[in-house]
């Protein structure tokens, strides 16, 4: 049979994409709860580094530490703990393509370019030895150059503080905009003050190194303008009131008593 | 029949595939900026070339002309993807620093070059050890390329730190044209010199 007869190419063209297909989604099937487990365990880590609970790279058992950490779903207009989510299997990223658990952002309130929001998010408490929260961990996420960048805050309980910033997620170019995942870039965070003492955010990411010394101030990266611009909006847009606003004006009155 | 030692030998730097066909220039110059990223993409690039080489080989009789390019292309994808998903499962950290450009092995043009020009008209396993040895090829020429931006863009090597940074205290003041893609067009051009003064048969006659 001449290999260029109709009836060939069809057989040829069927066959090869049954065989390709079973292999494809044999590989994507059987390695998932692998590509899964890898996936939660890296969530988990980079919480625990925002936190500064532990160095980036150290080998330590990422599951018994987070047994420390308290995971909480929030309705992100009231900011009171949302009823009825169980936060082991709530998963804001897909929740904000629901219909029904997201919403589209309007594009006068979209500092972060994320187009849609979910209703509720996850929050990250950590209480110290002798019960008082000592950590607040908040999930971010925002438009760099390339990609979504997705990452972690964590303030101190008087909730201007920061205590770490990372990324666990993003597509920038490396050695450019990739460089936020550079310890030393990410270095600087600790001790930063997002806030005035009036309550008003008050904090810039700049393009390259700081013009000023201050902790209302961070430095960029040199040849990644536009990603450092998403994460000086991305910040503005998650610690005010379409973000974490209601959320931390509530923990306040709370910690406040 | 060709000889299977020059078959896994001459892409290496009689005929190297970016020095001397040029193909492949573009991932070339996108997974360069640090040695690590360059050492997987080297190993990926083995393991679909070898595979994909020896998958044609295997079936080209029953290739029709009309559709072969298609055939190669659904057979790479497919080993590509399959590539990038042992990695998220078994090289997570590696996996998320290569982001894009493991599916970018799909439009490496020695892949499917060598599919075209070796694996249709030879058998399975000569197929796999010229796949092998053009993916050796291109490894040579970007962990050269590799070494050279990590070092003079980084001031390091697979993370060590070989010359202090300014920026840090250090000495060195890194080049930051180094760590964009366009440098690897440099470098590579400067490889192709190097190798063309030694090899003036590689020269093309103008």
């Amino acid at each position: 049979m001449s290999n260029d007869r109709v009836l060939k190419i069809v057989l040829v063209a069927t066959l090869l994409c049954v065989v390709c297909s079973v292999l494809v989604s044999t590989a994507a099937v059987v390695l998932r709860p692998m590509q899964e487990k890898n996936s939660q365990l890296d969530m988990r880590r980079n919480i625990l580094e925002a936190a500064q609970l532990i160095e980036p790279g150290e080998e330590v058992d990422v599951e018994a530490l987070f047994e420390n950490i308290e995971v909480r779903v929030i309705d992100m207009n009231t900011g009171e703990e949302a009823e009825g989510i169980d936060p082991a299997e709530y998963d804001p990223r897909k929740a904000a393509k629901d219909p029904k658990l997201g919403e589209p952002v309007p594009p006068d309130e979209d500092l972060a370019e994320i187009k849609r929001r979910a209703l509720y998010q996850k929050v990250y408490l950590h209480r110290n030895e002798s019960g008082e929260l000592d950590k607040v961990i908040l999930p971010i996420h925002g438009l760099g150059l390339w990609s979504t960048l997705y990452g972690f805050i964590a303030l101190e309980p008087d909730l201007k503080t920061v205590q770490g910033l990372v990324y666990y997620d993003h597509k920038e170019t490396p050695g450019l905009g990739g460089e936020v995942d550079n310890p030393k870039w990410k270095a600087q965070w600790p001790g930063k003050v997002l806030f005035d003492d009036d309550g008003n955010y008050d904090f810039t990411v700049h393009k390259g190194p700081s013009p000023v010394q201050s902790v209302h101030d961070a430095d960029g990266v040199s040849g990644a303008t536009i990603t450092l611009r998403g994460v000086d909006s991305m910040l503005r847009y998650w610690m005010g009131e379409n973000g974490y606003g209601p959320f931390l004006d509530n923990l306040k009155k709370k910690i406040d008593g | 029949m060709a000889n299977a030692k020059e078959v896994l030998t001459k892409p290496l730097v009689s005929n190297n595939p970016i020095a001397l066909q040029i193909l492949g220039i573009c991932s070339a110059l996108a997974v360069t900026s640090q040695m690590q990223t360059t050492l997987v993409m080297c190993a990926a690039v083995i393991f679909v070339l070898a595979l994909s080489n020896s998958s044609v080989a295997l079936i080209r009789k029953h290739i029709p002309g009309s559709i072969r390019i298609i055939v190669q292309m659904t057979i790479i994808a497919s080993l590509v993807i399959i590539v990038e998903q042992a990695l998220k499962a078994y090289a997570f950290d590696a996996y998320k620093k290569m982001s894009v450009f493991v599916g970018l092995i799909i439009t490496n043009c020695i892949v499917m070059g060598r599919a075209e020009a070796f694996a249709m008209k030879n058998p399975p396993l000569i197929s796999a050890l010229d796949g092998i040895g053009n993916a050796l090829g291109y490894s040579l020429v970007l962990i050269v390329v590799a070494f050279w931006r990590e070092i003079l863009g980084a001031g390091q090597l697979l993370g060590f730190e070989l010359m202090p940074v300014a920026t840090e205290g250090g000495w060195y003041v890194p080049n930051g044209l180094m760590l964009m893609p366009p440098s690897a067009f440099f470098l590579i051009g400067l490889f192709i010199w190097f190798l063309r003064t030694l090899r003036p048969d590689q020269v093309e006659e103008s």
